[in-house]
């Protein structure tokens, strides 16, 4: 019914791929979403050296461990961009399915995570400290789910050589869902 | 180049992705909520007017004129200007500027609409829940909009965030498209210095405004996970902090006055060339005065913290930045006057709004310097003095220059015009009454008029005759304000079945929107226009030619641009 009326439009002024430029733009709005909220944390942060206790509950080597197997799910969403590039469709799907299954156990990891902490009996109602705690890592949770579902919808298409640009574009959300996380690991785990 | 495929009347004007379609279902809708953002104020004057001194008397519950003093706030800047002026005639005329066949996503502007028209009903319903709508300012200022022990609310605060929330998704949607659009689907032989005024603030709105909410999104999600969930972000009893939530609103906040500002000044330097005949004074300065207001625009925001105990030191530099955005602005507005000087100017409705927005728009900007100096604002904080600066701002830039831009570029939506008449009953009665309810209060505010009360005259000092007379002289303007809309209303509807026909270019303009017909078809273009030259060449010296078309072929011999553009091609 839509698809019927829509003008097709195909066109480039800068030379660049339309959908690109979008999603720069597209990651640039949401890293003023999290740039608001980790200086938030950290204008709270300093103010509350008492914070400094909490972060001690947090279980660094689970984020440690987390923090590889995020890094190397961008690893493989890189290879998948290559071969992409290089026509080999399959190896390409593939590559983005490993780069699932690296969110994957990312999201069982902070799953387990948070069952620890919420049995030592810290929620995010406990305090500012916890609140802030839960909102960021549950927000870049629900960012690790969306880069999944991405990537997944992407890997179906593209073994059959459709959506190739999508390979870059998931991609590119994949490495930002990664920086995030670069920064809520030191911030929320480590600086005790 | 037109499709020519069957279209369905869904797929043709409900669920359409051509962005004229979707510009005028924005503006419609706009427009819509303008009536019930006016029907608030008027509501608020009604009850000003009605109140006794000795603080008796009024027409309201002040719980319920709470609600309505955030609802006229959240509707006039989130559901008006927003959809009026930013998407409606960003959608109308980027990608017709730009000589493009429709945005370059058309899909997703689609979906732009339709969140946004969700949000618009989710906000309508907020006011129909227990315990009323939102009641703590357009602002929801926490601990005010976070614990309902304040203020009464429950589920209209929520449903409030929530509204925000959609409104705030479907405009990124937009932006992201208007930023493509702008900088990648430009015509051949398009350089960025050609693009018309207009483009240029589109496109500045867009990246301020895609980069600057962020902070408030996730502040309002902080905000409703302390509403729902009991966390503590911005409660003070548990150790939350309520001016962090300040922080996070003012930086989307402030700069999002900006976002307004840059199409109403685009729309205004459209109508002041063509319609005076005159080549833009200093394109190229009003470009770089367009990416400094846009620089400056992202740190002025604490100026509205002053009083709410932000560090002192902070005050200065905040002072400092807000006087200093003040400067690009005034190149901007010199370059327009300037525009005027030795023009032949044709004095119609859009030129007269527009002239009118000028006027009205610069008592805002000075009083704003007032405001921003940190001395004088701990002196008229939260009075009616910033309640007129902020109508002089506000009003000017999305009702007149708002109504500029209707009279404008109506011929291209419709292929009418509207009547004349009746548009110089409209600027010259809204010009009067706008300021008759306004200036007086300004000496209000002096008096200590505070902005949110709903019966001033508990205090001796707004019971006096003096006051009393400027609250009844605002109210009565009010009443005026809201009646000489009725002629445009009027005007708007009728003159799409009776109004005289517009032929392609009805203003003898010069940029591509006025190379197609009138209304443009779905594709816009019968050939896809190439560019030769820039914007507003008006009485050229060189030529006998009145104007020449951004798309006119030079005399003599030349060459057609080339750009890495693939040939557009119409739906399958």
């Amino acid at each position: 019914m839509v698809d019927s009326s829509t003008i097709q439009v195909y066109r480039t002024s800068t030379g660049l791929p339309t959908g690109r430029v979008a999603m720069w733009w597209f990651l640039a709005s949401e890293v003023a979403i999290f740039g608001g909220l980790i200086m938030s944390f950290i204008m709270c942060r300093v103010a509350h050296p008492e914070w400094s206790e909490y972060a001690e509950y947090t279980v660094n080597a689970a984020g440690a461990f987390n923090t590889i197997v995020l890094l190397t799910s961008s690893l493989s969403a890189v290879l998948a961009h290559a071969a992409a590039a290089r026509r080999e469709y399959a190896r390409a799907a593939n590559l983005l399915w490993a780069t699932v299954g690296g969110g994957l156990v990312f999201l069982c990891v902070k799953a387990y995570e948070y069952s620890h902490e919420i049995h030592e009996g810290f929620t995010p109602v406990t305090n500012l400290f916890w609140g802030f705690y839960f909102f960021m890592t549950g927000l870049h949770g629900l960012h690790v789910i969306i880069g999944m579902s991405a990537l997944a919808y992407v890997a179906t298409k593209v073994r059959h050589g459709k959506l190739v640009e999508g390979v870059e574009y998931a991609g590119m959300y994949w490495h930002l869902v990664d920086i995030i996380w670069i920064f809520l690991f030191p911030l929320l785990y480590l600086a005790s | 180049m037109s499709a020519h495929h069957e279209e369905s009347f869904w797929s043709k004007y409900v669920f359409s992705t051509d962005h004229k379609v979707i510009a005028k279902q924005y503006m419609i809708t706009g427009l819509f909520m303008a009536l019930a953002g006016g029907a608030a104020a008027g509501a608020i004057r009604a009850q000003l007017a009605a109140v006794e001194p000795g603080g008796t008397g009024g027409l309201l519950d002040p719980q319920f004129y709470n609600s309505v003093v955030t609802l006229h706030g959240t509707i006039m800047v989130f559901w008006v200007a927003m959809p009026v002026l930013v998407a409606g005639f960003g959608n109308l005329l980027i990608p017709l500027m730009v000589g493009a066949e429709d945005m370059a996503f058309p899909r997703l502007n689609m979906a732009s609409y339709w969140v946004f028209f969700a949000s618009t009903v989710v906000l309508l319903l907020s006011m129909l829940v227990p315990g009323g709508g939102a009641a703590g300012g357009w602002t929801s200022y926490p601990p005010l909009s976070a614990d309902p022990a304040y203020s009464g609310v429950n589920w209209g605060i929520t449903l409030w965030i929530l509204a925000v929330a959609l409104e705030f998704i479907a405009f990124l949607m937009g932006g992201v498209n208007f930023i493509t659009t702008a900088i990648n689907m430009r015509a051949p032989g398009m350089s960025m210095w050609d693009l018309p005024i207009f483009v240029w603030e589109e496109l500045a709105a867009s990246v301020v405004f895609m980069l600057s909410v962020g902070p408030l999104i996730a502040g309002a999600l902080m905000l409703l996970a302390d509403h729902q969930f009991g966390t503590h972000f911005f409660d003070p009893k548990m150790g939350g902090d309520p001016v962090l939530f300040q922080h996070l609103f003012w930086f989307f906040g402030h700069p999002e006055v900006y976002v307004i500002l840059f199409p109403a000044f685009g729309i205004a330097a459209e109508i002041i060339t063509s319609h005076s005949r005159k080549t833009l004074y200093g394109y190229r300065m009003v470009v770089w005065s367009i990416i400094a207001t846009s620089l400056l625009s992202f740190i002025v925001w604490a100026h509205h913290q002053f009083v709410a105990g932000i560090d002192p030191r902070l005050a200065t530099p905040f002072s400092i930045t807000t006087i200093l955005i003040s400067v690009p602005v005034a190149v901007s507005m010199f370059s327009f006057i300037a525009t005027l000087y030795g023009g032949s100017i044709r004095f119609t409705s859009a030129m007269l709004f527009a002239i009118g927005f000028f006027a009205c728009f610069l008592l805002g900007g000075v009083t704003g310097i007032i405001n921003g100096a940190a001395a004088a604002d701990i002196y008229i904080h939260d009075s009616y003095y910033v309640v007129a600066h902020f109508h002089y701002t506000l009003y000017p830039l999305v009702f007149m220059a708002g109504s500029a831009g209707i009279y404008h570029w109506y011929p291209k939506m419709f292929g009418r015009h509207l009547d004349e008449r009746l548009g110089k009953v409209h600027f010259w009665g809204t010009m009067v009454f706008f300021n008759l309810v306004f200036l007086p209060q300004f000496n209000l505010g002096m008096m200590g008029h505070h902005r949110r009360i709903a019966v001033p005259t508990e205090f001796d000092f707004l019971s006096t005759p003096t006051a009393l007379l400027m609250q009844d002289i605002s109210s009565w303007a009010m009443a005026g304000l809201l009646l000489v809309q009725v002629p445009f209303i009027y005007n708007f509807f009728a003159s799409m079945a009776r109004g005289e026909k517009a032929a392609a270019n009805p203003w003898r303009a010069t940029t591509l929107e006025w190379a197609c017909p009138s209304p443009p078809p779905h594709g816009n273009f019968a050939e896809p226009p190439v560019c030769f030259r820039g914007p507003y060449v008006y009485s050229p010296p060189d030529r006998q030619a009145d104007f020449v078309p951004q798309d006119q072929p030079p005399e003599g011999d030349y060459q057609l641009p080339q750009n890495p553009i693939v040939a557009p091609s119409a739906a399958k």
